[in-house]
């Protein structure tokens, strides 16, 4: 693999991306300590969605890599996503108990 | 490497799509469980892994130019920072066998409210705040003993399955250390040192997930 991508990434570049790293946790830390209700798992996972593709794009190279390669990372998502998305819609429309301890705020008024 | 590493995207996955399922349904038990959880030691292990990452591409960097002391190097520190995440990992473990929060017989969410000491006031009125939170998520959810245990068996089963790729990962690190030791990584020949570190990566990308969804539930109240 090395080989034919040829392109060297710095260490400039990837002290860099480790600081955004830990930027990045530094941030999903705080975050979940503010109540954003219902949004504060969104906030976490998109967080590490940005930690992941950095971590993607300049510690694994896929930036500079040929598009063969990209293309398997997209479709890794894309599997994952199909999965994801069909078991949890099945889930949703089949079973009747879901949601019945699901709301974040059924704790407060308890 | 990638295709085996879209496998393990799948392998984890499946994992992932358990805990959503098992957490939008019992989602008390899963923020009562999860503030046990040490979140010092999980930041910290985060950024030791982090920090693990960077020395594990500036191997691959120093292969790529051909500095052959300084992959050696790097390779070694990767190999140290992999194992003092595992020895956190153990700590944390090991603290909850303590305080009876494994799956199983013994399992009690109640213990350590039940059993502490404290010395001081401020962690008398610490107690005393878990106490009622633990009320209060009874009254929400009746069975929160066995709601807590899915979460622990998630929790473990994840970050077990974690730790077993750190293991493998740190194996595969002392092979590397040994074939670079006899000088053999150079711009022309590093492909494992390249491969070895997509494999690190990734298992560094799963721990950037986990660590929100099981540290990180629901800390805010």
């Amino acid at each position: 693999m090395a080989e034919h991508t040829e392109h060297i990434v710095s260490p400039g570049i990837y002290v860099a991306i480790f600081f955004a790293l830990l930027f990045g946790t530094g941030l999903t830390v705080w975050a979940a300590f503010q109540n954003f209700a219902q949004f504060n798992i969104v906030i976490a996972l998109g967080i590490a969605s940005i930690k992941a593709t950095l971590v993607v794009l300049y510690f694994m190279h896929a930036r500079y890599s040929p598009k063969r390669t990209q293309l398997v990372i997209v479709c890794a998502i894309f599997w994952l996503a199909i999965m994801l998305a069909l078991t949890l819609a099945d889930y949703q429309t089949r079973n009747p108990r879901l949601s019945q301890f699901a709301s974040p705020a059924a704790i407060y008024n308890a | 490497m990638w295709i085996f590493l879209v496998t393990e995207v799948l392998f984890f996955g499946g994992m992932f799509l358990t805990y959503t399922i098992n957490r939008h349904e019992y989602f008390t038990a899963f923020g009562i469980g999860s503030n046990t959880l040490d979140i010092k030691l999980g930041t910290i292990n985060t950024a030791v892994l982090i920090l693990s990452s960077l020395t594990m591409a500036m191997a691959v960097w120093s292969a790529q130019v051909g500095k052959k002391q300084l992959v050696t190097g790097f390779l070694i520190a990767t190999l140290v920072l992999g194992s003092v995440f595992l020895g956190i990992k153990v700590v944390e473990y090991k603290q909850k066998f303590d305080h009876h929060l494994i799956p199983g017989r013994g399992f009690d969410v109640w213990y350590l409210v039940d059993n502490s000491k404290p010395q001081t006031e401020i962690e008398k009125k610490h107690l005393d705040d878990e106490r009622e939170e633990l009320h209060k998520a009874t009254l929400v959810d009746p069975d929160i003993q066995s709601h807590a245990q899915l979460y622990f068996s998630l929790y473990f089963a994840m970050t077990g399955l974690h730790a077993l790729h750190m293991i493998v990962g740190a194996g595969l690190l002392i092979w590397l250390i040994k074939v670079s030791l006899r000088g053999r990584f150079t711009p022309r020949y590093n492909t494992p040192v390249e491969i070895v570190g997509l494999y690190w990566h990734f298992v560094d990308i799963v721990w950037i997930y986990l660590f929100p969804l099981l540290y990180l539930i629901d800390r805010h109240r």
